[in-house]
Formats: structure tokens, sequence, C-alpha cells
């Protein structure tokens, strides 16, 4: 069996976890700016799969990410716990894509890399649809495994996968090349490793490189490969502009509306009929039943 | 979620001292691991961007795995199955992430799959991971065996044994016995060499062995038949897949539960010596000894932190007669006490760091080069140096965790009392501080050269010779009153037991204070100088200094008058026949 080559997709993501006062603007869209980016809580559940993988088998595992040149960030963080290498995929050109522009352009990205297993978080906790990973599949024509708890085994060219589902569990195996979705019921990913750290902390994209005032270690990015961190654009992977960003995105905003609760978040009831009948006319009046 | 060491500026600031740059270029040997290592540093500020990056690792773990562990574990403890330890789930989840972020081994060399990081890191690991659970601190610290292997097994012995302790293979020090506690001298575990197995045997009982069945034992054994006395004593390295101790039983601890304290049946148990025979326990247990003290010192400053930051959580969120309990003045001046108390403490953690981090250094590079005279010169005065701070570290480091933990309890009041506070646990875990690796009286017993030979004394004079900003010379003025007072007390007690020994005896622990008191003070004035920041989010060095040097001075002056006014009669009457 040659080396299984694994492509983990990553998004940063705003911690939405953990929310103030502002984290949503007037407008209704969410105030980036006020809330950390991190690693997409699901994508790491996804990493660990991919970096169990390669314990168990031995195979390269890229991250492959969309976003602005912070989202380098995400790349590290990923070789910090045992990646090897990551791409950002980059472009103004992306910028406003949905779902499905994004899909898009990371399934073309991973026809240049090349993959026999992608695997990627259910969903990001910025928008939450769980579309992005299934979409790739359908794109690609790859089988989809979503909802993985772990990936059991992999031989020859049949991968066994247990899935969490209602009530239980099912056990999947397919061929691969396949899209893997992994949820947050998947074991958490291992932590950053020292040694990685300090042998990928010099790692940049070329566009960091160029915005540091001073390039404290040009020599060490020319002697080692792996600290120079791929960017690629449109055109590096074969996309077509019209299926991108906002031409490419077929969903449509029509409002956004800010909800803040108001009531607190728990309440005791006693069990007794009286306080049921109010519980049911208060839901009822409040519409949240009926 | 929180990282113990992001959040601690005052640790953070340690590794800017400037002392760390000697520091970094003796461990680094110039840098010269960058070509053979691609994980090893190019320069200085590589090498300390490091160390943040590694501590932050650990700092993270400590915030998110091992503190949210630490109760549970305390409730559940080891246990014994099958004559072998197994740890209360938490402790084994908590070894396990620490050993998935490959930080063990964290100050031993790279050929053996170490971090090479100086002391001063490793020590700040130990305090962050004991102030996330001070038991757990204990299997963390034990590390230190390794580096007494480091410094004196043979090259064929750390071949096999460090790079298992890089991959998280854990480590005990086997030295005390059920008639052999303080005084080691009388370990009577015994090691014969047997011709036909080529091996030595042990055979024997250990008692009160913290992480008994770890992996890796350092073990201290008679190898001379019929001696009684230290010169009998030699250390062995035993490697538990020989399956020849049993844990007999795990101590029922009041605090530090998560810690496995065993009891060990040695049947023979073959070893292999370490380093020289008859020199166990004069020279590599002592070495050892004095790590370990180092690593209490980080236990105890890391617990005094958990309790002073429950404390001062607590204060403001509790409300009684209408407002935070903090601005009541009772409780904001034992809060402010309690934070000198934990800056004084971690200050001299550090600076005994320090020092020991550059003579071990040196010793190290003389055992691959001949060392120049003035490098051999400085090797022995920092040696000094850490061998005189390491009892007064572990003295105050101690005592003051007791203390901080008792008035963290206070606090709270009666809720403090209750098990639904960390603080109770956290008083629980101090008690043992100022008992283990060398109580607080036997630190006096070592501590007391400083005083008489006046190493203490220097270092007060070296101190003071240093210029200070123009807004902390009352406080300059007041260390060196303390100081003036200090060497009166001691010329008079010296004089009274040139007649009476008891009387030295017997003043002892008071002298040490006062120069402890003296030397605290200085470095708390050092900090001050250095980090004038007066922002919210900043430690107030200048207050701080304030608040503990004024209060040490008053000690100080309690102390001076009880040795003035105590005659020979009225220590005789204190004898109990």
């Amino acid at each position: 069996m040659n080396q299984l080559k694994i492509v983990v997709l990553a998004k940063q993501v705003p911690d939405t976890r953990n929310v103030g006062k502002d984290a949503m603007k007037e407008d209704g869209t969410v105030n980036r700016a006020a809330l950390p980016a991190i690693f997409n809580p699901e994508d790491l559940n996804a990493l660990e799969q991919a970096l169990s993988l390669k314990d168990r088998y031995g195979a390269t595992v890229t991250v492959l990410t969309m976003g602005p040149a912070r989202a380098a960030d995400v790349i590290r963080d990923a070789m910090y716990r045992g990646a090897d290498g990551g791409i950002l995929l980059t472009d103004r050109k992306f910028a406003g894509s949905d779902t499905l522009a994004t899909s898009y352009a990371l399934s073309c990205a991973i026809k240049k890399a090349g993959a026999d297993i992608i695997i990627a978080g259910r969903q990001a906790i910025d928008g939450d649809t769980a579309q992005v990973g299934p979409q790739v599949a359908e794109k690609l024509g790859l089988p989809q495994v979503t909802y993985t708890e772990q990936i059991e085994s992999v031989d020859g060219d049949k991968i066994t996968i247990r899935r969490h589902i209602e009530g239980g569990i099912e056990r999947v195996t397919t061929t691969y090349p396949v899209v893997v979705t992994v949820g947050s019921s998947a074991p958490a990913c291992r932590p950053r490793n020292a040694k990685c750290v300090m042998r990928y902390k010099h790692a940049k994209t070329i566009s960091e490189v160029q915005s540091l005032e001073e390039d404290y270690y040009p020599s060490l990015r020319k002697e080692r490969d792996y600290l120079n961190i791929p960017e690629w654009g449109v055109a590096d992977v074969d996309a077509e502009d019209a299926s991108l960003g906002l031409s490419g995105s077929p969903t449509k905003v029509k409002k956004i509306e800010n909800i803040v609760f108001q009531a607190k978040e728990a309440k005791k009831l006693s069990g007794s009929d009286d306080d049921i009948d109010a519980l049911m006319k208060e839901l009822i009046s409040a519409h949240a039943i009926g | 979620m929180a990282n113990f060491f992001l959040e601690n500026k005052d640790l953070q600031l340690q590794l800017d001292h400037p002392l760390m740059k000697k520091i970094v270029a003796l461990k680094e040997r110039n840098f010269a691991d960058k070509d053979k290592y691609d994980y090893a540093p190019v320069d200085h500020e590589d090498a300390i961007d490091n160390y943040k990056k590694v501590l932050e690792i650990v700092g993270e773990i400590c915030g998110d795995v091992i503190a949210p562990n630490a109760d549970g574990v305390d409730k559940e403890g080891p246990r014994v199955v099958d004559d072998h330890v197994v740890y209360a789930s938490g402790t084994a989840e908590n070894h396990r992430m620490l050993t998935e972020a490959g930080v063990y081994g964290i100050s031993l060399p790279r050929k053996w799959g170490g971090l090479n990081f100086p002391v001063v890191p490793y020590v700040m690991s130990c305090e962050l991971i004991s102030r996330a659970d001070a038991g757990f601190g204990n299997i963390w610290g034990l590390q230190d065996c390794a580096e007494t292997l480091h410094e004196f097994a043979s090259d064929q012995i750390n071949d096999e044994y460090l790079p298992r302790v890089c991959q998280g293979q854990t480590c005990a020090m086997d030295l005390t016995e059920p008639d052999a506690g303080s005084d080691l001298q009388a370990v009577m575990l015994k090691a014969t060499w047997d011709e036909a197995k080529g091996t030595w045997l042990l055979n024997g009982v250990k008692r009160f062995i913290t992480n008994g069945d770890g992996h890796i034992s350092l073990v201290l054994a008679r190898t001379e038949e019929g001696t009684t006395d230290a010169r009998g004593l030699s250390l062995f390295v035993y490697d538990r897949k020989h399956m020849a101790v049993k844990v007999r039983r795990i101590e029922h601890k009041m605090g530090i539960i998560g810690s496995p304290t065993c009891e060990l049946v040695f049947t023979d148990a073959p070893a292999q010596l370490v380093g020289d025979t008859k020199m166990g326990l004069i020279r590599y247990v002592m070495a050892l000894m004095n790590s370990a003290r180092l690593g209490i010192g980080a236990q105890s400053t890391g617990i005094s932190e958990a309790a002073y930051r429950e404390a001062l959580k607590y204060a403001r969120e509790r409300r009684q007669f209408g407002k935070p309990i903090i601005e009541f003045t009772p409780v904001y001046e034992m809060l402010s006490n309690m934070e000198a108390k934990v800056l004084a403490s971690r200050a001299m953690l550090y600076e005994t760091a320090r020092f020991v981090d550059v003579y071990k250094a040196y010793y190290h590079i003389s055992k691959e080069r001949k060392l120049e005279k003035e490098e051999r010169d400085e090797m022995k005065e920092y040696n000094k140096l850490a061998d005189a701070y390491t009892p007064l570290l572990k003295l105050f480091a101690s005592e003051y965790c007791n203390q901080v933990t008792y008035d963290a309890i206070q606090i709270h009041g009666g809720s403090g009392y209750m098990k639904d506070y960390p603080v109770e646990r956290l008083a629980r875990d101090a008690r043992i501080t100022n008992i283990y690796e060398g109580t607080s009286q036997l630190q006096v017993v070592a501590a007391i050269k400083g005083v008489t030979t006046g190493v203490y004394l220097s270092q007060m004079n070296k101190y003071e010779s240093e210029s200070y900003n123009g807004d902390l010379t009352p406080l300059h003025e007041t260390l060196k009153q303390m100081k003036s007072q200090y060497e009166t007390a001691v010329g008079f007690v010296e004089e009274r037991s040139a007649d009476n020994s008891a009387f030295i005896d017997f003043h002892a622990r008071r002298l040490v204070e006062m120069a402890g008191n003296i030397i605290l003070g200085y470095l708390m004035l050092q900090q001050a100088d250095r980090n004038g920041c007066s922002c919210s989010s900043c430690v107030d060095y200048h207050a701080a200094a304030n608040i503990y040097i004024k209060a040490g001075a008053a000690k100080n002056s309690g102390h001076f008058a009880y040795i003035n006014n105590l005659t020979a009669e009225d220590i005789a009457q204190f004898k109990i026949d």
C-alpha cells in the first residue's frame, strides 16, 4: 500500500462559544474583531482522526484551509499537533463565498493536491451549516461518510468507519478516496507537541514573510522547505471565476435579526398540575409551541 | 479556558531576568545543536521564545485538564491492584496529555530525546503543574531522578533510561525506610552482587516512596556489609520491567492524594549501580535532594498561587453587609500579605533556580572539556550560592504556602471549611511541603551555615551595593537597617554560643528567618526596580515590596528583641527531660 495521503479541511472561525455583548454588529453580522479567531472545534476532531491514521498506518497529513492571510494560524496549529504541512487557499476572488462556492474552491484544491482520504469537521461554529464536507464529496464524485466517531481501519482499498447515529452507532465499510466528516463525539485532538512547536514555529506563508518588518530567520526558511506554507490562489487550482465568491454563491441573505434572550436560562418547576398548566400557557403565548 | 502560563505575568517576567542570557548561552553551547536538530534554537531570543511556547502548552494543559481533574483525583486517589499501583483516572489522563505534548524530559539533552531546557523553565513547569494539582506535581517533578542519572550515571545507563523518561516513563526515588527517615544514614535495604547472574540484587523494604511503582527507580541501598553509616550506601537504578518489587500498600494521606505514597518490598530485585559504590548518600542523594528541595519550592509557590487566586476571587464575589468582603480592611490586608508572600516565594524560587542553572551547565561542560580557571571559579561560586539558597527557599516557600492556604480558608469563612471549595484541598496539600524532602527544622540546620559562613551577609552586601530607582530609597534604607540589626544579632549569638552551643541551636531558626526576610526583601526591591509599570494588569511591585519589606522589618525586630532578652537560664528551661 502506498503511503496514505490525507487532507484535512479546517476553518478559522470566530469563537462563538464565549460571546460577549459586542459579538454582533448593529447590522446583525458577526463582529469578528471582538471574538478571538480559533481552530473550528470539530475540525480538530477531524485532525485527530487523520493523525491517528498516521500513527497506525503512516500517512502524510496536509491541512487545507481557505481564508485570509491570518488563517495560516490554523495551519501552524495543525503542524504543532502533528500535521506534516498545509495549504492556504487565499485569493480576493474567494471573498463572499457561500458553502457552494467554498466547496467548489476546496474541491479544486483537493484535485490539485491529491488525496486518499479527505476529513473535515461536521460543521463550523460560525455558519453551522454542515454543508461543506458533503458538497466537497459531491463535487469530487466521492462517497461520503458523515457523523464519524472513529475511523477504525484502513485495509487494502477498504476503509471502515464508525458513525454516531441517533440511538446508537453504525459501522460502514467503503472504498477510498472518500470524504469523511467528524462530529464532536469523536476523540478530542491531541495537544500541541513541544518539539513540533519548536520545529514549525517559523513556518510562514509568503504573504506573512512579506508583511514582516524584518525577517529574522530567512536562512532557515531557505534550508528547511517545510517552513514555507504554500499559498494557492484561483489560478493555482484552475478554478473558474464564475463559480467563486459572490457570483458563485446562490445563497442570498434576506435579513438577519439580532435576538437577545430576555429570560433567564433556567426555571425550576415543581411538577404540579398548576405549574405545568402555567408553563403550557407561557409556551403557547410565546409561540414556542402550538 | 485558563492558560496558567499566559495569565501569570509575574512568572513570565522571570524569563527576562538579566542572568538568563548567560544561562541560555551556557546551556546551548553557543547554539551548536541547531544544525543537528531542527527544533533547537538558533539564538537567545529564539531559545526564550521556545521556553515560552512550550510553557504555554503546559499552561494550557494545566488550565484545561489537570486543574479540572484535581478534585476528582483528590476523591478517587490511586489504588493497589495485584501488587502494583493504578493511578486515579484523572492522574492517568494528566500524564497522558503531558506525554502526548512531548514535554517530559524537558531538561534532558536532545541526544536522548529531551528538550534541553535550563532549570528555570523546568521549575516553571513544576510550579504551573503544582498550581493545577500539587499531587500530580510530584509525579512530574520526579524527572529530577533522570537529571541525577544524567549527572552521575554511565553513558550506557543513560542511553538505556533517559530516552524512556522523554517518552513519558515515570520515576521514583526510593530512599526512606521505616527506620530511616530524616536520618538516611540508617538505610538498611541490602544490595548484594550476584556473581552467577552478573547483577546486583536488592532485598528489603522501603516506605513513604512517592510514585513507588514508577517505571524507573533510584534506590539507596547498603552495599558494604557490616557498615551502619553513610559510607556503606550506594545508589542503584531499578527497572520496573523486572517485576521484583511489590507495592504492599499505599498510605492514606491528608493531602496530595493523587500522588501514590508506597510501601515497597524488594525481593531479589536486579539493579544497576549508579556511579561508584559508597557515594550513594554522600554525593548522589545529596544532589538529588537539592533538586527535590528546589522542586518543593516550586510546588509550594504553585499551591500558594492557587490559594491566593481562589481567595481573591471569593473576596470579590462574596457580599456581606451590603458590599464585597474585599472592601473590608482585615480581608484586603490578608490578601495583600498573601500576594506579597507569593511574589517573594517566586522571586526566591527563580533566583535559586538561576544559580543552579549556571553551576550545573558548567558541570556538564566540564565533562566535555576542561574548564578555564575563570569558569571553574564561577561554577564554584554559583554552586555555593545554590547550596545556600536552596534550604532558605524550601523553608520560606513551604512555610508561606501553609500560611497562604490557611488565610485563603479564612477569607472563605465557613464555606472554606467545606469540601465545596478548592481551598480546603489546597490547605491539606500545603501541609506536607514543610515536612517532606527535609522538614523546616532540617532546612534551618542546612541554612544556618549560610549565616555562620557569611554567605548570606555577602549576598546582602552585594544587593545593597546595587543602585535602585530614587523612589525606592526609603525601602533600601530599611533593608540596610535590617542588615545591621541582623549582623548584631549574629554577633551576639556567636559570642554567647562560644561556651554554650545550645545558644546557636536555639536561635538558629530566628537567625535564618532574619537573613531570609532581608534576602527576599532585596529580591522584591530588585523586582520593583526593574518593573515600574503601574497599569492595572501588571503586578504593582512597588506596593508589594513595600508591604513585604515592612512586615519583614517588624518580624526581624521581634526576633532581635527575643534573642537579646533570652538568657542561658531561659533557654535551659525549655529543655524537657
